[in-house]
């Protein structure tokens, strides 16, 4: 995992809401044991013909997005089962960054600890977003994590929020592990008392 | 005067190792439950940390999402699934894990065997890969799911970085009728609030109603807390849960047993502790549930019309219905009574324990599986299963045509074959419907398992109640 400092991308929509992991990433593609191979089952049953073949209407496929980093999508992305297994393959993919007016918990935490930012937007920038893509569909944005700043190509920008911890881990590409073994005295206190 | 606190506060409070300003807590973990499929990454990370497992007493593995129920093991299983299978028998060699491997007697879904063990027990911290791991807030546990960077970190280090959640009380007044249970109160939940209702939050179900469920009707209502988003739903200890915990295998015995419960007692939320948010439901009217859509929040009475997307103001939840409806091939405003179905899943660590199938197997008895269904029923443990038989409730099931099969979650995530084909429809007494979730273009209407027993004997949709 590189840090994590800026985008500059094209912004591919997939603009419904509720997007669960078994969309992201089919279970049958769970049987890896390893983190690289599950980027072929992303949005699997979406992205492929029952034939096998790429589905030339799925916005993954259609050749203005690729190698595009960044995703616009609905409310509550990531929800249900909580494989890491969709942030590897969005990962795997070439996504860096998913914008939406919410995301479930588990998967926020699992993108978070693989370089992949998850940026919360209301309800009107959302639309405002949409409506940009529709429009421009080779629009780009710039998404800068240092000054948590999302810059359109008019040059308007707007700010989005991000925990603190998680913006240092990524800027500066924290083992996370490796943070809370140096609170290794504290743990063996607190297994003592208990 | 101590500031009154909820039994969630009280549970995470008492698990705080450290917490840093402007940094996550760092939590405690008690338990750390381990299956195949989410937790090969961690392990191997782990090794090249060149690190052990921290409290390998403190975890436990078993297999249970890909393996095969048909009776024939490793057999049928395809290589990935087998490697899969084994790396995690090679994981818990190395690092000394106890494993309940395929072919163990106590092997079973994971959120049935770990209860059944006794391993569960209130103020506990529990996490699994696996976001139905708030099972276990049926016994005032703090249970939720974490990814697999989050396995590892537990192995190496028992502790979790974790934000603290909101507190949700949902009280749950009212009598259930005749034919209505904990699964028909979490659908019914789940379609109020939404499949994000519950986001950033920890349920803490209270309420007559509540009080009323016995332990493996409460494992059913926390189980799906997470389909409406929520990190965890808990509920506090009472004689039901000491009644439960009593005598398993892992549960404290003798003195140690009056020490546990004197502690067990004071988990319960004070009196004027504050919840950011608060919900009442009376279940008084609540009728049978059965999800007509993609998402678990789809869900209507049984003997209601599906939604006309037209009379829904929000136009994203309109387009989301419509989807949904397009994918299920069914129609606004006609109801879902007499909806042909060809496959009855009863199973899962939501309704696969021994009164889903009590129950399910006492309406079923005397009748058929209707023809050309097909019914699997999948015990969510061997213990499950060999206590099913010693009861005759195999029989009863296949007496009336439907296949009595070996535990594990089998058609709930459709990873070892059980699964649906494409088009075909299905009452599931599992958790989610979502696109694709049993199989490839499979349909799933979500339901208790009744109305499950029900629909398998008439070969359609069926309001469990005109069959009691």
């Amino acid at each position: 995992m590189t840090n994590f400092i800026e985008i500059k991308s094209r912004v591919i929509p997939l603009l419904h809401n509720n997007i669960d992991t078994d969309q992201i990433i089919p279970a049958r593609f769970l049987k890896a044991t390893d983190k690289i191979s599950v980027a072929e089952g992303l949005f699997a049953d979406w992205r492929y013909l029952p034939d096998g073949s790429p589905n030339p209407d799925f916005v993954l496929n259609q050749a203005e997005y690729q190698g595009a980093q960044i995703l616009l999508t609905g409310d509550n992305f990531g929800c249900g089962s909580s494989r890491e297994h969709a942030p590897w393959a969005l990962v795997g993919w070439g996504i860096r960054a998913v914008l939406s007016t919410s995301f479930a918990d588990i998967f926020k935490n699992n993108s978070l600890k693989n370089g992949l930012l998850p940026i919360e937007v209301d309800a009107d920038t959302y639309t405002s977003l949409c409506d940009l893509i529709e429009e421009a569909p080779h629009s780009e944005l710039r998404i800068d994590l240092a000054d948590q700043r999302v810059t359109l190509p008019d040059n308007s920008s707007f700010e989005f929020k991000i925990d603190n911890f998680a913006k240092k881990c990524l800027l500066k590409n924290i083992d996370q592990l490796g943070y809370i073994l140096t609170f290794e005295d504290n743990i063996s206190a607190f297994e003592a008392r208990h | 005067m101590k500031k009154p606190r909820t039994l969630f506060e009280k549970v995470w409070d008492s698990h705080v190792v450290v917490e840093e300003p402007n940094s996550p807590a760092i939590l405690y973990i008690d338990l750390h439950l381990i299956h195949e499929v989410t937790s090969p990454q961690a392990f191997s990370s782990l090794r090249e940390a060149g690190l052990k497992v921290r409290r390998p007493e403190r975890t436990l593995g078993t297999m249970d999402h890909s393996t095969p129920t048909n009776g024939t093991l490793f057999h049928s299983l395809d290589q990935q699934a087998k490697a899969q299978l084994e790396q995690l028998k090679k994981n818990c060699e190395e690092f000394g894990i106890q494993l309940f491997e395929l072919g163990s007697p106590k092997n079973g879904i994971v959120h049935v065997i770990a209860p059944e063990l006794g391993l569960i027990q209130p103020g506990m911290t529990v996490v699994c890969g696996d976001s139905h791991t708030s099972t276990h807030g049926a016994f005032g546990a703090l249970a939720f799911g974490i990814g697999t960077s989050e396995v590892e970190h537990v192995l190496g280090t028992q502790c979790l970085l974790q934000n603290k959640p909101k507190s949700f009380e949902v009280r749950i007044d009212g009598e259930l009728g005749r034919g209505v249970t904990s699964k028909d109160i979490i659908l019914a939940l789940i379609a109020k609030i939404g499949i994000g209702g519950g986001t950033g939050h920890v349920v803490e179900y209270t309420g007559s109603a509540v009080k009323n469920l016995d332990m493996e009707e409460r494992m059913t209502l926390c189980n799906m807390t997470i389909e409406a988003g929520a990190r965890a739903g808990m509920i506090a200890p009472d004689e039901t849960t000491y009644d439960y915990l009593a005598g398993r295998d892992s549960a404290p015995k003798g003195e140690a047993w009056n020490l546990a419960l004197a502690e067990w007692k004071l988990l319960r939320s004070d009196e004027e502790a504050k919840y950011d948010v608060q919900l009442i439901l009376d279940v008084s009217d609540l009728e049978p549930m059965v999800t007509f859509g993609t998402n678990p929040s789809m869900g209507i009475k049984i003997t209601d019309p599906i939604p006309e997307p037209e009379m829904i103001p929000q136009l994203d939840e309109r387009q989301g219905i419509e989807k949904a409806l397009t994918y299920m091939n069914l129609q606004p405003g006609q109801t879902l009574l007499d909806q042909p179905v060809e496959v009855v899943f009863l199973g899962s660590c939501t309704n696969g324990r021994l009164s889903d199938l009590r129950q399910a197997a006492k309406l079923m008895e005397g009748r058929n599986v209707a023809e050309g269904l097909r019914m699997l029923v999948v015990p969510g443990s061997q213990e499950v299963k060999r206590n099913a038989e010693a009861e005759g409730l195999d029989k009863i099931f296949k007496d009336a045509g439907a296949e009595w099969r070996e535990a594990g979650c089998s058609m709930c995530i459709a990873m070892n074959g059980d699964q649906l084909a494409p088009g075909q429809y299905a009452v599931s007494t599992s958790n989610r419907n979502f696109e694709g979730r049993q199989g490839k273009g499979g349909r799933t209407f979500l339901a208790s398992p009744l109305t499950a027993a029900a629909s398998a004997v008439n070969g359609k949709l069926t309001d469990p109640r005109i069959l009691l």
